[in-house]
């Protein structure tokens, strides 16, 4: 019988020979996309199995992990002051994923990026507990808190930028919304998450950067922009032949400014943009033409995607307008849209001489022992005008807010230039108005800042919304918060 | 086994008597040192290989105890508060296991004793670890005291098996009353209300709080059987038949009881859904057939049989096709239009498996709750891919390949029929049962309920297993033993 036994047990060994080929396929080979399956729950369940690293904004912490001796998840997210800063953090659910620096820092926060290998190692080894890093933000305390209490209840969204670096020092949106309220997975979260998404003033849309609106006047700045520099106009002093009405080319259509009663009527760019006349900025986007106010907008960004890191949607110059259509793109309505960040970044190359520097929201990066890993350094996106046309709007948007209609953000000891704009939207302009400001200001030490406010609100009475009086007090507030007057 | 001298023997005039415990393993004369070169089995003065098996077996102790202190650290930061008391009474159920095989079996295999221990430490703290997960897996919450309990009566099983049991030739004589016992174990499952935790497959006997799975021990009583029957028929079944074909036919009384073991197989399959015991009995009686007649005709017969079985069975009982998408396809559980009732346990068995990689999270560090309630019973092998990766589970598959490997030299060095086909039977039965459910939580082939041998949680399991080596251990140690009078004459 040995015979017959010993193939038996060269039988079984076969088998578990084909267990152990099996097992090396499944742990070998098809180990890392069966770890890294979407449904593999492990994934979620890591992310919060130890503290995460935290956002910090002025060198304060505005997150925070706290130990919740959960039995899948360890720790939960909390954040410090929620509503105010989560147009930059975004949130970081356990049950529903994460978004803005929460999820596009993820892999620093959560400790798993490469850089951070070498320290998770020697922590292991160390036997501290593994921690993610730091990401340490660019935004203002102070300027971000002025924007959030000056928009207040109003629907609206602020950016302030420093115009030297692109450092973005503000970044509000409003409604906004607690990212604490379902950072975890219970009932209560899932009815908060649900909530939050029906909400029809959609709290959770970042307005800052990825809502888009009719800039109206404060579009102005580019077309002037792109006179100069099409050399149309010398100085802001030179007078314009503008008809007032200006009838829209091609068409029997009149343009008409706020009131007749202002000086329009072959006014010069300054006047013209003191007094935000249609008319003079309508005539002269018509006469340079489409092409040419495009390759202007799209020089201060527009056309392209801004990645702060947080992508900012694509602000929108048309393409294909007739030249009536171009007479209202210039001023701002028609089809020309752009998002707050968008003429936060207009205001910012004029009060930098031109250079349009790169919006940027994360300073460093840093592990939890406070080792400096990355580090954003200063860059340019382009010259969108030169020096020489940048002093001429300097001095336009000086008289703005000296002698036009940007009073309201007169700061004193400081040198503010500013454009309002009330934008008209809705089927035949019915909607409520937008009103923008959009505004810079300088100290004595040459230390700048570069505001772009938007205030969507639900106001009926049209003569209630200007720019000038309800977004220009919230500009002067970030301006003051910001260089400390 | 023709080889086998009696007047050479040093110890023929006493050999019915052991040594006493702690003898010397080197006691061997040299006279019989000197034949073991050139001739397979020397039982003439074989060392008793006991010390060897003290050593192994300390080091089966110590394995799972700092794994247990492994786990502790590794979820609480400090050493488990039980340790020393697993510890010890790990290390004393292991001694006194020796100490009677000292005593009763002094010439038996010394790697299987340790083996097992090996296999039921590491489960124990595997389920111990589990338990740690709390409410995550409270369908069977806390499952490792139970288990450590029932460990401990699967030793005093084991030993009771070896004190009792003083020849495994004495089972010979309950050739049929085994196979009636076995065959009402096998039933027993199909008259008693199945729980909800059964999941379809009737193999559990409820009895208030007790729970039973027969199949365990129906394992063991079937092999029993088999032997019996196949030593007294194996000549018939072998040599009467006709040649057709290039195979060996059997005449048609002789396929009795052939068929009536491959329709008993069927019916587990269809009244009881269990598709594990059936796979093994079935093969186990091929197996056990083909080393019994030595005919190649005979795998073909079975191969043949259970395929068609399985095709009809398969085609018809919903259960077993349920078994086969999930086996085809793991991850449709997770797609959202899944079909109902569809199971995710083998897509998350993979997914503990692949986040385990080649060498785990460590103990005490994966997620294997997420298999389910499960994770401690038939799809533990799941969990030890999780924490102890690739490494450890070719080191446990390496285990059971080493007791299996074990068992059939025992068949080999044993010097009655008897005693061959009941240790192939046993080793076999035992390979088969770790290639259906590790194949099954690894989707090498569809799934199956059946435990892990001395690893999964349950006490049938463990005290089947435990008994299962008691008399392995014993036909081996009639087998080594030196000086007994040779076996009824029989062809080797």
């Amino acid at each position: 019988m040995n015979k017959p036994i010993r193939r038996v047990s060269i039988f079984c060994l076969v088998l578990i020979l084909a267990l152990m080929v099996r097992t090396n396929w499944v742990q070998g080979v098809q180990a890392d996309s069966l770890a890294s399956n979407t449904h593999n729950d492990r994934n979620k369940y890591d992310r919060y199995a130890y503290p995460r690293g935290n956002i910090i904004v002025d060198g304060e912490r505005v997150t925070s992990s706290d130990f919740v001796d959960g039995l899948r998840y360890k720790y939960k997210r909390s954040w410090v002051n929620g509503a105010l800063y989560a147009p930059v953090t975004g949130y970081s659910s356990q049950s529903f994923g994460s978004s803005q620096l929460e999820s596009l820092e993820d892999g620093f926060l959560a400790g798993t990026d490469d850089r951070l290998f070498f320290r998770n190692t020697l922590d292991m080894l160390t036997g501290k507990e593994k921690q993610g890093g730091d990401v340490v933000t660019t935004i203002n305390a102070k300027a971000q808190k002025a924007a959030f209490e000056g928009l207040g209840s109003k629907k609206g969204a602020v950016v302030a930028l420093d115009p030297a670096t692109g450092a973005i020092l503000a970044l509000v949106s409003t409604p906004s919304y607690d990212p604490g309220t379902f950072a975890g997975g219970g009932d209560a979260d899932t009815k908060a998450w649900t909530d939050l998404n029906a909400d029809p003033n959609k709290p959770m849309l970042n307005r800052a950067l990825r809502e888009t609106y009719p800039p109206g006047s404060t579009f102005k700045l580019v077309t002037a922009a792109a006179a100069f520099e099409n050399n149309v106009f010398q100085n802001v002093d030179d007078k314009t032949e503008t008809p007032d009405p200006y009838i829209l080319p091609g068409t029997s259509q009149e343009l008409k400014n706020e009131s007749a009663n202002e000086p329009c009527e072959g006014a010069t760019l300054k006047v013209g943009m003191d007094y935000s006349c249609n008319t003079v900025y309508g005539k002269i986007g018509a006469d340079l033409g489409r092409d040419k106010m495009r390759e202007q907008a799209e020089k201060f960004g527009f056309n392209t995607t801004v990645d702060t890191p947080i992508r900012a949607v694509q602000s929108f110059y048309p393409k294909g307008s007739s030249p009536d259509g171009t007479a209202l793109d210039s001023i701002g309505q028609h089809d020309t849209r752009a998002t707050p960040l968008q003429m936060a970044m207009v205001a910012s190359a004029i009060a930098n001489n031109g250079s349009l520097m790169q919006p940027y929201l994360v300073a460093q990066e840093r592990s939890a022992n406070l080792t400096t890993i990355s580090q954003h350094s200063a860059k340019q996106l382009g010259q969108a005008i030169s020096p020489a046309t940048a002093q001429k709007l300097q001095d336009m948007m000086v008289s703005v807010v000296q002698n036009g209609t940007g009073k309201n953000a007169q700061i004193p000891g400081l040198t503010v230039g500013g454009k309002t704009g009330t934008a008209q939207h809705g089927e035949d302009n019915s909607g409520t108005p937008f009103a923008w400001f959009v505004s810079y200001a300088k100290g004595a030490d040459n230390k700048s800042v570069a505001v772009a406010v938007v205030v969507e609100d639900g106001s009926n009475n049209r003569d209630g919304i200007s720019g000038g009086r309800l977004a220009a007090p919230i500009a002067k507030a970030v301006m003051q918060a910001t260089l400390g007057k | 086994m023709s080889t086998y001298d009696l007047s050479s023997g040093p110890n023929s005039q006493s050999g019915d008597r052991p040594p006493a415990p702690g003898a010397p393993s080197g006691g061997a004369p040299a006279g019989a040192r000197r034949r073991r070169g050139n001739i397979t089995i020397t039982p003439q003065g074989t060392p008793n290989r006991r010390n060897t098996e003290l050593a192994l077996l300390a080091f089966a102790v110590l394995l799972p105890v700092l794994a247990y202190a492994n786990v502790g650290l590794a979820i609480d930061g400090s050493l488990p508060a039980g340790m020393l008391g697993y510890g010890l009474g790990m290390g004393a159920l292991a001694l006194v296991a020796h100490l009677v095989m000292r005593r009763w079996a002094p010439y038996a295999d010394p790697l299987l004793l340790p083996l097992a221990t090996l296999l039921n430490g590491l489960g124990v703290v595997m389920i111990w670890r589990l338990d740690k997960a709390g409410k995550l897996l409270s369908k069977n919450y806390p499952a490792a005291p139970n288990q450590l309990m029932w460990s401990g009566l699967g030793i005093a099983f084991f030993i009771v098996v070896m004190v009792f049991l003083k020849d495994h030739r004495v089972l010979q004589r309950y050739t049929y009353i085994s196979m009636a016992v076995a065959l009402v174990l096998l039933a027993a499952p199909a008259f008693f209300p199945s729980r909800e935790a059964d999941f379809g497959a009737k193999i559990w006997i409820h009895l208030g709080p007790l729970s039973f799975q027969p199949g365990e021990f129906a394992k063991i009583i079937l092999t029993v059987f088999f032997a019996g029957y196949l030593m007294v028929k194996r000549d018939a079944l072998a040599l009467a038949s006709r040649r057709f074909m290039g195979l060996y036919l059997p005449r048609g009384r002789d396929l009795g009881p052939i068929i009536a073991i491959w329709l008993v197989s069927l019916l587990i399959l269809v009244f009881e859904n269990d598709l594990g015991s059936s796979f093994l009995f079935f093969g186990l009686f091929v197996v056990m057939l083909y080393v019994a007649t030595e005919r190649t005709s005979w795998i073909v017969f079975g191969l043949l049989m259970s395929v068609g079985g399985a095709v009809v069975v398969g085609s018809t009982a919903s259960h077993v096709k349920t078994r086969i998408d999930a086996w085809l396809d793991p991850m449709a559980a997770f797609a959202p239009d899944h079909p109902k009732g569809a199971s995710d346990q083998i897509g998350q068995a993979l997914f503990a498996m692949g986040s385990g990689g080649a060498t785990g999270s460590g103990l005490g560090q994966g997620r294997s709750y997420l298999i389910g309630f499960a994770a401690k019973s038939d799809f533990i092998i799941g969990s030890f891919g999780e924490e102890l990766g690739l490494t450890g589970l070719m080191a446990i598959f390496m285990v059971y390949a080493l007791i299996v490997q074990r068992g059939l030299r025992t068949a080999i060095a044993a010097r009655d029929p008897f005693g061959k086909l009941f240790a192939v039977g046993l080793s076999s039965a035992l390979a088969l049962q770790v290639f259906v459910v590790a194949g099954g939580v690894t989707g090498l082939i569809p799934l199956t309920g059946m435990t892990m041998p001395f690893m999964a949680q349950g006490g049938s399991s463990v005290v089947a297993n435990w008994a299962l080596i008691a008399i392995l251990l014993k036909i081996s140690d009639s087998a080594r033993r030196p000086g007994v009078e040779p076996a009824p004459a029989s062809e080797t």
